[in-house]
């Protein structure tokens, strides 16, 4: 899943999304809630609150490898 | 923050200065209890923080308890300047055969205290000062010492006042600037001073204003006096634009985006970082610009709280460009204030680079928000240029001086 703000990009695997286990850590360590996780145990993106990402790199430090991109669309969307 | 006229005749007293015997009523009940305790004729006072009181019908003169106890009930139904009273202050009708002024009062541009004392009181000081000006005394003390009384003598002698009244009048003044230091006061005056028959000095009337940040210095105080933590005590009411501030900076616990004052100029002003705001606000102005407003961000608000902010600055009408100016942050990133001003712009349909006149934030992340500004087209300045010049920038982009 992908969902865009003005500023910023985030991109979850499927597989990384249907996860629980991992959809509450994302949840857990988002400082500007960006990741949620919804009645059926998986994780969904608030789009409102993509643009608030303070590119601290916790959900990628609590993802697997690829597992979450968070890309910089101000800068050629770079990937952070 | 102003202390109605009962309040600070209370700060006067406890300072040891000579007051007239005086009560505070909210009935006609109350009022005459208070008459009752003065000899003699009292004066009955509105209590509002305005001016204009007698030309009001908000003074009055009884003879006896029962008259104070009607005026009361007639006064409190009067409104002044568009307050209805808190009640009125039962104040002794004192004979007087000559009025004084003391004041002191915050200077800000030598940033102290300076006391000011005439012998032509009961009138505006600055009507005094216009039409006598050898008639009205200045100096100023230091806020950190504790006043000396040949301060307040050396004020009281520039006007003429010699011998015993000059004796008579300097404790008086040396104790009104020591009580404005220990309140954080900006403003304590005392007009009239009165000069009774017997030759001694009392004060009739006082007005006070404390130092809004002070508040907590002072809790014991306003305690006692019942000042309660919501009263504003602001000299107007907040605007519509001002309350929308309010409402942005107060929906998102995240930094601080608000504080805002309505202005009538056309360059819309998103400022702050460690006093940045003041001194930006004044660089604005002294490179003839007008501001339309001044504002406060700081503590690293969220995108969508200064977008909130810049938003509401956009749409005052009027405002032709923003300015985003702040001295140089380290807790508030550069990047995410670029992001909340940009999303501000796109949300309403503007093209940024042509609606923010400059973009000079220096400091944490600033790298990530140059990248930002550079992507929309924003002119944007580093430290190498002063908060000073990047206002002067931003007034020529509006069209120089109005």
């Amino acid at each position: 899943m992908r969902a865009d703000g003005i500023f910023i990009a985030v991109e979850v695997e499927d597989s990384a999304a249907a996860d629980r286990a991992l959809a509450a850590k994302l949840a857990e360590v988002c400082p500007v809630d960006i990741f949620v996780v919804v009645a059926s145990g998986e994780l969904e993106l608030v789009e409102k609150n993509i643009d608030e990402c303070v590119l601290c790199r916790l959900c990628l430090d609590a993802a697997p490898q690829g597992a979450v991109t968070i890309i910089k669309r101000y800068d050629n969307d770079t990937q952070l | 923050m102003r202390f109605y006229e009962y309040e600070a005749r209370e700060i006067v007293r406890r300072a040891g200065i000579p007051v007239t015997e005086f009560g505070f009523a909210t009935t006609p009940q109350e009022a005459k209890a208070a008459a009752e305790k003065i000899t003699g004729p009292s004066v009955i006072k509105s209590q509002v923080l305005s001016g204009g009181r007698m030309k009001a019908g908000g003074v009055q003169f009884a003879d006896t308890p029962d008259e104070a106890a009607a005026h009361t009930e007639a006064i409190l139904k009067i409104e002044i300047g568009g307050q209805m009273p808190r009640g009125v202050l039962v104040d002794t009708k004192a004979q007087v055969e000559q009025e004084y002024y003391a004041g002191v009062v915050w200077d800000g541009s030598a940033k102290k205290p300076v006391i000011i004392f005439s012998p032509v009181g009961g009138i505006d000081i600055e009507q005094v000062a216009h039409e006598q000006p050898e008639k009205v005394g200045r100096r100023h003390i230091s806020n950190l010492r504790p006043v000396s009384g040949y301060e307040a003598k050396e004020v009281i002698a520039s006007t003429g006042v010699t011998g015993s009244e000059l004796n008579k009048l300097t404790p008086i003044v040396t104790k009104l600037a020591q009580l404005f230091i220990d309140n954080d006061m900006t403003l304590a005056e005392i007009n009239p001073i009165g000069r009774l028959p017997d030759g001694s000095f009392i004060a009739l009337d006082a007005h006070m204003e404390m130092e809004n940040e002070a508040r907590g210095r002072h809790k014991k105080l306003l305690a006692d006096l019942g000042v309660g933590d919501d009263e504003t005590r602001e000299a107007r009411e907040p605007t519509p634009f001002e309350l929308a501030g309010e409402i942005v900076d107060s929906e998102d616990h995240r930094g601080v985006a608000g504080n805002v004052t309505e202005f009538d100029g056309n360059l819309g002003l998103v400022i702050g970082a460690g006093g940045g705001s003041l001194t930006l606000f004044d660089a604005v102005r002294a490179h003839g610009g007008k501001p339309a407003n001044y504002c406060e961000i700081g503590g690293n608000p969220s995108v969508s709280k200064t977008c909130g902010l810049a938003k509401l600055v956009l749409q005052k009408p009027g405002v032709d460009k923003i300015a985003v100016m702040m001295s140089i942050v380290s807790n508030t990133r550069v990047d995410i204030v670029a992001r909340g001003v940009i999303k501000a712009c796109l949300e309403l349909n503007m093209d940024p680079a042509e609606k923010i006149a400059i973009f000079r934030i220096p400091g944490a992340w600033e790298d990530e928000g140059f990248k930002i500004l550079d992507a929309y087209g924003v002119e944007y300045a580093d430290r190498t240029v002063s908060m000073h010049e990047a206002a002067r920038r931003a007034v020529e982009k509006i069209g120089g001086a109005q």
